[in-house]
């Protein structure tokens, strides 16, 4: 398959393989800051590849982990209503809130319906207008112009029994307090190469230039990881910091300008809490003035109670890099895919649930060692 | 000649009722064909209804003629059968949505399922029932395209369709059609497949392409409809089991990897047996239009449903003879050698990746769910 086969080629691979061992020389703990990225990573074994010198950590960039329990809850009550239509992108169902998740309700009969698009959520609504379809708008600033598009579409169709309950987070503050964090360990980031197709890498620069650190915006092939390292590596050990491309195929400094103009009329900045590390100010999107008449929590007026994660998750450490999946007490015990404590263990792209997909026996293997 | 019944193993999986964690309610991922099928198999039906047979979760039950009271060098019925043979029996539900797609529909699917799962066990399929619950309101027309199917099946598969039941519910309380099949068929003397019986050393042989049916469907689900070329593979095993057993009588067992696809079969044949399973990721054999809708999906092919392929686990020294059998028969020509049975890490499967490095391949949570981005 074109754009694929060739980035998963073996013969490629053992030479950047050989590339990166050779142009390390110190040990560099390097973050990839998105889930997908980790996916990669866990599946097809390359932090194996990698000189014990080079250590990756998984960073914050699941969608479905850093969104705060409350807004899980918030969308449980919210599916619950008899009058909803509840749509949301399928890993979202098997998040826990507080009191089970989106496949409970369904099961107890809440209309929950997966959609492939937020898109589709207006074709839904136009097919029941006396109910109203509410559609989980979460994501990074991959989904915002898909999620800013239906919201914009509604408006000037004048649908009006859609909503959307947002939650969207952006990934260059998240890397502001990672770095700024007393517990920092990362060295260099590997940034997520299809946040940076919409948003562009500019907003990174002063960023790299503030913590003086390599950020290298990466794909997601298996050859994209292993070339994003190894541009990563040799800015370490060349002492320089800033921002390579490594994703030049799809990623432009200015990024999709067109989708940015989309995501600013439909969106303003606004302060965010992420899963399992705290609010992070101006890290995530609301609907602006003009289209505060979509928001699901404006139409649906819902309790406001303060939920607790289960004190034995650590997904907050996980999420910041600080821990690895492995070692958590609960990991593959008591918190596993199918009883998720929490949400790094539910999203195909948290580490933990990578973690225990694709590399449980390795990891235990390995844990007295470490 | 072995002795069925001495080798006959029995897992102990049961007598533990595994708590069926805090669910109130049953989930789409109880259906999975992954874990949490399992977990409701094993917190659930087993500890009521479990029995040495039951318990040894095969695609299909076997029991000694002798346990029904029938000698078979005696007269009557049971005179047909050769000594040592043993019964097989098995069923299955069938649910799809839509009830027709490319390859095939319901009824086919209805037969071929039963008929399968008898056919993996080394059993020679014979007889069918099907129950059918009817939704009111559903067009007859339709299903006499499904039951017409459903009589073609049967003529290819060789069997009989001998019993039957008919239920229809009030409109809206059912989705158009659902069909139950059971089947006997008769497993030759000597013959004692089980999953059980995997030994490090031995290779495990896929007989053809996998996802097929499972991405077709999903090509059809409402809201996600692309353009494809797929068909269901939906088709009949027997013939092709018939021949490999008849090729290689050491062949240790057979399963179809149906719901929760290749990943879920091997995972339950590396726990049964207590081995290590490998595979090489560069071995499996998989359509470019399979791959390029999962990759769209975030889906893994390796979890996608098939319904007309087999696992085959079989000593080394047979493996490439048998791999060639495979290939020369109409419903095999794409069948590779996809990995090994291992001594280490007994009860997991590991895939070799495309780059050179490792991971386990689990079993499935619940459902396989397409990623948000």
């Amino acid at each position: 398959m074109k754009y694929q086969d060739e980035y998963r080629d073996p013969a490629a691979a053992r030479k950047l393989q050989q590339a990166i061992r050779q142009a390390t020389t110190r040990p560099w703990t390097i973050m990839e800051v998105c889930g997908g990225q980790t996916h990669t990573i866990v599946k097809y074994g390359i932090d194996e590849l990698l000189p014990p010198e080079i250590e990756l950590v998984h960073g914050p960039g699941c969608p479905v982990c850093v969104t705060p329990l409350e807004v899980i809850d918030r969308a449980l009550e919210i599916a619950t209503r008899p009058d909803v239509i509840f749509c949301s992108f399928g890993d979202m169902l098997r998040v826990p809130g507080s009191q089970g998740d989106l496949f409970s309700v369904k099961a107890a009969g809440g209309d929950v319906r997966i959609v492939y698009s937020p898109l589709d959520c207006l074709k839904i609504a136009a097919d029941h207008p006396d109910r109203t379809v509410v559609f989980f708008a979460v994501g990074f600033e991959t989904t915002a112009p898909a999620n800013a598009m239906a919201v914009w579409q509604a408006q000037r169709r004048g649908i009006v029994n859609f909503a959307v309950l947002v939650s969207h987070s952006l990934v260059p503050p998240a890397i502001a307090a990672i770095m700024a964090s007393p517990q920092n360990r990362v060295r260099g980031f590997l940034a997520a190469g299809h946040v940076c197709a919409v948003m562009g890498y500019e907003a990174y620069e002063p960023l790299a230039q503030q913590f003086q650190v390599p950020i290298v915006v990466t794909g997601f092939e298996p050859l994209d990881l292993l070339e994003g390292i190894l541009r990563c590596v040799r800015m370490l050990e060349a002492g320089r910091c800033g921002v390579d491309n490594q994703y030049a195929r799809v990623v432009r400094r200015q990024g999709n300008t067109a989708a940015i103009d989309l995501v600013k009329q439909v969106f303003e900045v606004t302060d965010r809490k992420w899963r399992g590390i705290g609010t992070i100010a101006a890290s995530g999107l609301r609907l602006s003035e003009a289209f505060r008449h979509y928001d699901a929590e404006v139409r649906f007026p819902v309790s406001r109670h303060d939920a607790r994660e289960p004190d034995t998750c650590i997904s907050g450490l996980i999420l910041q890099g600080v821990k690895k999946p492995w070692q958590c007490p609960a990991f593959g015990t008591n918190c596993t895919p199918e009883h998720p404590l929490g949400a790094t263990m539910v999203s195909s792209e948290g580490a933990c649930a990578a973690y225990y997909h694709y590399g449980r026996h390795r990891e235990v293997a390995n844990m007295p060692a470490r | 000649m072995n002795s069925p019944q001495d080798e006959q193993p029995v897992i102990a999986l049961v007598h533990c009722p595994v708590p069926l964690s805090n669910q109130q309610h049953v989930l789409l991922g109880h259906g999975s064909g992954g874990k949490m099928s399992a977990e409701l198999i094993r917190g659930m039906f087993l500890p009521e209804l479990g029995n040495d047979i039951l318990n040894a979760l095969e695609d299909q039950a076997t029991f000694e003629l002798a346990h029904l009271g029938l000698e078979t060098t005696g007269q009557g019925a049971a005179a047909a059968f050769p000594p040592g043979a043993r019964l097989a029996f098995t069923t299955d539900a069938y649910v799809v949505k839509p009830l027709f797609f490319p390859g095939g529909d319901i009824g086919k699917l209805a037969v071929h399922g039963t008929v399968n799962d008898l056919a993996v066990g080394g059993a020679r399929p014979l007889y069918l029932s099907a129950a059918f619950i009817l939704e009111e309101g559903l067009p007859l027309e339709l299903l006499r395209r499904i039951v017409g199917s459903m009589r073609e099946a049967c003529e290819a598969a060789g069997v009989q369709l001998v019993a039957g039941d008919t239920k229809v519910v009030d409109r809206g309380k059912g989705d158009q059609v659902f069909i139950t099949t059971s089947g006997i068929g008769l497993v030759p003397p000597g013959r004692n497949l089980s999953i059980a019986r995997a030994q490090p050393g031995d290779r495990i042989l896929v007989s053809g392409t996998i996802g097929d049916h499972g991405m077709t469907i999903m090509s059809l689900r409402e809201g996600l409809e692309f353009e494809t070329s797929l068909q269901s593979d939906t088709a009949p095993l027997h013939d092709l089991a018939e021949q490999m057993l008849t090729a290689c009588p050491n062949i240790r067992c057979m399963r179809d990897p149906t719901r929760g696809g290749v990943a879920s079969a091997l995972n339950e044949l590396a726990e049964a047996a207590r081995v290590g399973i490998k595979i090489d990721e560069a071995q499996l054999p998989v359509r470019d239009e399979v791959r390029a809708a999962c990759e769209l999906l975030g889906l893994d092919p390796l979890y996608v449903a098939n319904e007309g392929k087999l696992i085959a686990v079989v000593p080394a020294a047979d493996a490439e003879r048998l791999l060639a059998v495979v290939r020369s028969h109409p419903l095999g020509r794409d069948a590779r050698l996809l990995g090994e049975v291992v001594d280490d890490h007994p009860g997991m499967v590991v895939m070799r990746s495309l780059v050179g490095g490792q991971r386990v391949v689990s079993m499935l949570a619940g459902e396989q769910l397409p990623r948000i981005c």
